[in-house]
């Protein structure tokens, strides 16, 4: 494939049945380094198991899936992670008996080297030495990741560093989204996929998180983002795409796409005015 | 040829008994996603119903079966008033674990009520036989198809064309939506409870009045072989599982017409086991459809654990160090090394089913290991008996992960019906295995426990030397859990979508955590079998593994010290309050029982 080095992912074709639904149907999508794309479109468009086929967790019937120039359709999430791809994820999943601290570090898990040897066969078992005996390289490279999670916690101000021993299921549902993208963070993502990380918070939580994005967008990290909120896709989106019933139905800048008909009928069927309502 | 007849008509005729339970699961299954670990008890209930209808009441056939599906869907009735409606709304484990305790409750009243020696139950039909083709039959064969029938018809008509009937199917395919569209859930889980149990009874009645003998070790059994047939079938699918049941009996009929009558249950749990490896949602659903399992995360009860501050668990440590030089008696030390046994049992259990989330119902398998590895090197190889127990821990870890890898990619309950399949596969490989094993005749002679050649028979040296060995355990765990990997099990417990989304191979991580638990397990298991000095393959049985899961729900599912402590208070209450042998796991059960309603995190709390 004659990719050019700028383009990070590239879908072709991508399709994804369940039954005689088709929930994503032939998506093309080409998103450049430090780009960031904004997915949008009604309830059960097929969004969030674009995502799902994009980090490996579902499989696609038909199609490709291209990071950086490497076709990784179908591969596992685990080595889609190793890769440097994180996302969050609509529901909130986060490990709700550990500590926000802990729940971070797991998103550093694929940069582990002292205490994961990358050796064949014995690796698991030296892992399992490792971490019994914890000889100063391990002490060093734990000690090192608390404190770049703790950095990372700063960037939500207040919100989770008082809270960093806590359990995430003590958490507020806005504060367990933030755990989300704070443990996405973590893993240093070249690429980040955020689905709709703003559902349920109020105006203000979901200005601060706006600001967030726009502020990793400013770093160069590439998002690919679900969001329902409108107002918040036109500020930060390079591009918008629209899908509906797992089609793309419209692509360009967002001032263009909003004044496509087909999107006015697909998803803004009320009209524009009422888009800062639209936020649900 | 005759005799080939003979046995497929004797595979159906069981898989028709195999079916009346298995139904009563797949319907359960249906509307509340639980595996009915009672519905065992229930036909164990049934064929001793039966027994005192027919042996002491006289009563004839008719009567009989109608008595005994009565009172079998009374049982039914109150396990899901009074045992499974109270916990609708706790997590997904409590429901799992209270028809375990239903279980033993059950077993061990029907053991009290009528003593555990086998029982005749006669058939009340004549003794004849019937040639066809070239084999032959009798009426009690062709009352088992008659009833096998007639009951699918009923239910079908039942589901098909009644209000009711028609709200259980609703229900079974969503639960919310049918709760919404006026359905009430709870009647729906009491007509299915009902059924399942009547048909359940009436099965039991069925197979005491075929083999002409009912004992209680029939309830673990027909759980086993109607969950096999249930889940072969495809959990939940009503058809699938009188399929199932037909397929399983045929297939234990043929083995055992090539094999011999001891291969019979390792048919059926290897079928079992290949099932869920290849086709975890039966043989009749599509492959890529999504298994009908709760979702990660609820399935353990989110809780602060109990924070110990680090003087009180060095002084604890401290006394029981030095307690052998105060003058207790024997009987208490004994007692105390049951309880470390126990304890190192419970530590790897509890990083198994509570840290990384896998509820193992065959954990006694890995002391079975451990036990044997280490009594066969100390006597054929002269290995010295320390070694031989690391020996055994290390065998344990090795073929005890290996062994139980297939249920990696399973999930929630079926964890646990894969685990128990595999636990009882290990112990009828140690009765058929003899040329390593001895078979059923067992191991004697084991060596005593020794230590660099010092033989350690006083109660006092062993003591100190399971309590040794017990700590040093904990310890390692308890640096294991405040590792890396402690963090990563426990991430996998609580959302494996999200831990695989974050770099953390499932495969990798469970097989850590069954090689370090298995480790502890097989250890236990070695320091037993020299205990001992003899062993055979019911040393170490599902009773043992369903106390060592009582005892991890006691102390706090991942919790390390709350599994010595609950290892010390299951051992040693039954101890102080002088309870007799046969109450005592009619005790556990009642503790099992209580804790999943009032204290689902445990005493100390889930960690």
């Amino acid at each position: 494939m004659a990719e050019q080095h700028t383009t990070m992912l590239s879908l072709r074709g991508l399709t994804r049945r369940f039954g005689g639904l088709t929930a994503v149907d032939a998506v093309d999508l080409d998103l450049a380094k430090g780009e960031l794309i904004s997915i949008i479109g009604p309830n059960g468009a097929g969004k969030t198991t674009l995502f799902n086929l994009v980090t490996g967790l579902d499989r696609p019937d038909a199609g490709t899936v291209h990071f950086e120039g490497q076709d990784i359709t179908g591969l596992s999430p685990e080595r889609l992670a190793a890769e440097g791809i994180a996302r969050t994820f609509q529901l909130g999943r986060v490990f709700g008996n550990l500590s926000v601290m802990d729940n971070v570090l797991i998103g550093a898990h694929t940069r582990l080297r002292a205490v994961k040897p990358a050796v064949p066969l014995i690796g698991p078992l030296l892992e399992l030495g490792l971490a019994l005996l914890r000889p100063a390289s391990v002490k060093a490279e734990e000690e090192r990741l608390r404190e770049e999670v703790k950095a990372i916690l700063a960037r939500f101000g207040e919100r989770l560093l008082p809270r960093i021993d806590q359990p995430a299921y003590s958490l507020s549902y806005a504060n367990r989204r933030r755990v989300e993208i704070a443990r996405a963070l973590a893993l240093k993502p070249r690429l980040l996929l955020l689905d709709e990380p703003t559902a349920g918070m109020n105006p203000t939580e979901t200005a601060e998180m706006q600001g967030l994005v726009a502020e990793l967008k400013g770093e160069g990290l590439t998002i690919l983002l679900i969001e329902h909120k409108l107002e918040m896709v036109m500020r930060l989106s390079d591009r918008v795409i629209v899908m509906d019933e797992g089609k793309k139905i419209a692509e360009g800048p967002g001032e263009q796409v909003r004044k496509d008909p087909k999107v006015i009928e697909a998803y803004l069927g009320h009209g524009l005015t009422t888009e800062q309502e639209s936020a649900a | 040829m005759s005799s080939w007849l003979d046995y497929t008509i004797n595979g159906l005729i069981v898989g028709n008994v195999y079916a009346l339970v298995a139904v009563g699961l797949a319907l359960i299954f249906g509307v509340s996603r639980l595996i009915n670990f009672a519905q065992g008890s229930i036909y164990l209930v049934g064929a001793y119903i039966g027994w005192v209808a027919v042996v002491q009441l006289h009563t004839p056939l008719p009567l009989t079966i109608i008595l005994v599906a009565a009172a079998a869907a009374l049982v039914g009735l109150i396990i899901e008033r009074f045992g499974l409606r109270p916990l609708q709304n706790s997590v997904r484990i409590a429901p799992l674990l209270a028809t375990i305790g239903i279980s033993f409750v059950l077993d061990q009243l029907v053991m009290l009520t009528f003593s555990p020696n086998p029982r005749a139950l006669p058939s009340q039909l004549p003794d004849v036989r019937f040639q066809i083709g070239g084999g032959t039959i009798g009426p009690l064969d062709l009352l088992i198809a008659g009833v096998g029938i007639t009951s699918a018809l009923l239910l079908f008509v039942f589901l098909r064309y009644s209000k009711l009937g028609w709200a259980v199917r609703a229900t079974a395919q969503d639960r919310d939506a049918a709760m919404q569209m006026g359905v009430d859930v709870n009647r729906v889980n009491q007509a299915v409870f009902g059924i399942a149990a009547a048909l359940g009874g009436v099965s039991g009645l069925l197979v005491g009045m075929y083999y002409n003998q009912i004992d209680t070790a029939m309830s673990l059994q027909a759980t086993l072989k109607g969950v096999v047939a249930e889940v072969v079938g495809g959990a939940g699918n009503v058809p699938g599982a009188v399929i199932g049941s037909l397929l399983l009996g045929l297939v234990e009929s043929y083995g055992v017409a090539v094999f011999g009558t001891s291969y019979r249950n390792l048919f059926a749990f290897l079928l079992l086991v290949v099932v869920l490896v290849l086709r975890p949602n039966g043989l009749f659903a599509s492959a890529r459809q999504a298994p009908p399992e709760p979702l990660t995360g609820t399935f353990i009860a989110p809780s602060r654990p109990v924070r110990i501050p680090r003087w009180v668990l060095l002084v604890a440590t401290g006394i029981f160090a030095v307690l052998p030089f105060f003058p207790v008696s024997f009987y208490v030390l004994q007692t105390l090394i049951n309880a470390w046994l126990l304890g190192m049992l419970a530590l790897s259990l509890t990083l198994v089913a509570g840290t990384i989330g896998q509820v193992s119902l065959g954990h006694a398998a890995l002391l079975a290991i451990g036990a044997y590895t280490s009594a066969l090197l100390s006597l054929t190889f002269a290995v010295p008996v320390g070694l031989a127990i690391i020996g055994g821990g290390l065998m344990s870890a090795a073929l005890g992960t290996a062994l139980i890898s297939p249920s990696f990619r399973l999930r929630g309950h079926y964890v646990s019906i894969a685990t128990l399949a595999i636990g009882e596969i290990v112990s009828l490989v140690i009765l058929n295995w003899e040329s390593v094993t001895r078979g059923p005749i067992g191991i004697s002679g084991i060596p005593p426990l020794s230590l660099f050649g010092y033989e350690l028979v006083s109660p006092i040296s062993i003591y100190w030397f399971s309590f040794i060995v017990m700590v040093v355990l904990a310890l390692l765990q308890g640096r294991l859990l405040g590792s890396h990997l402690g963090r990563s099990f426990r991430a996998i417990r609580d959302d494996d979508i999200a831990a695989r989304a974050y770099g953390l191979s499932l495969n990798r991580y469970k097989s850590l955590a069954f090689i370090f638990g298995g480790f502890a397990a097989g250890v236990s298991g070695g320091i037993a079998a020299h205990l001992y000095s003899y062993i055979n393959h019911e040393t170490f049985n599902t009773q043992q593994s369903i106390l060592a899961l009582t005892v991890v729900i006691l102390g706090g599912l991942g919790n390390v010290v709350g599994a010595i402590l609950g290892a010390v208070a299951l051992v040693g209450l039954p101890e102080v309050f002088r309870i007799a042998a046969e109450y005592r796991i009619l005790i556990y059960g009642i503790v099992l029982l209580l804790l999943v309603r009032f204290r689902p995190q445990g005493l100390l709390g889930t960690m």
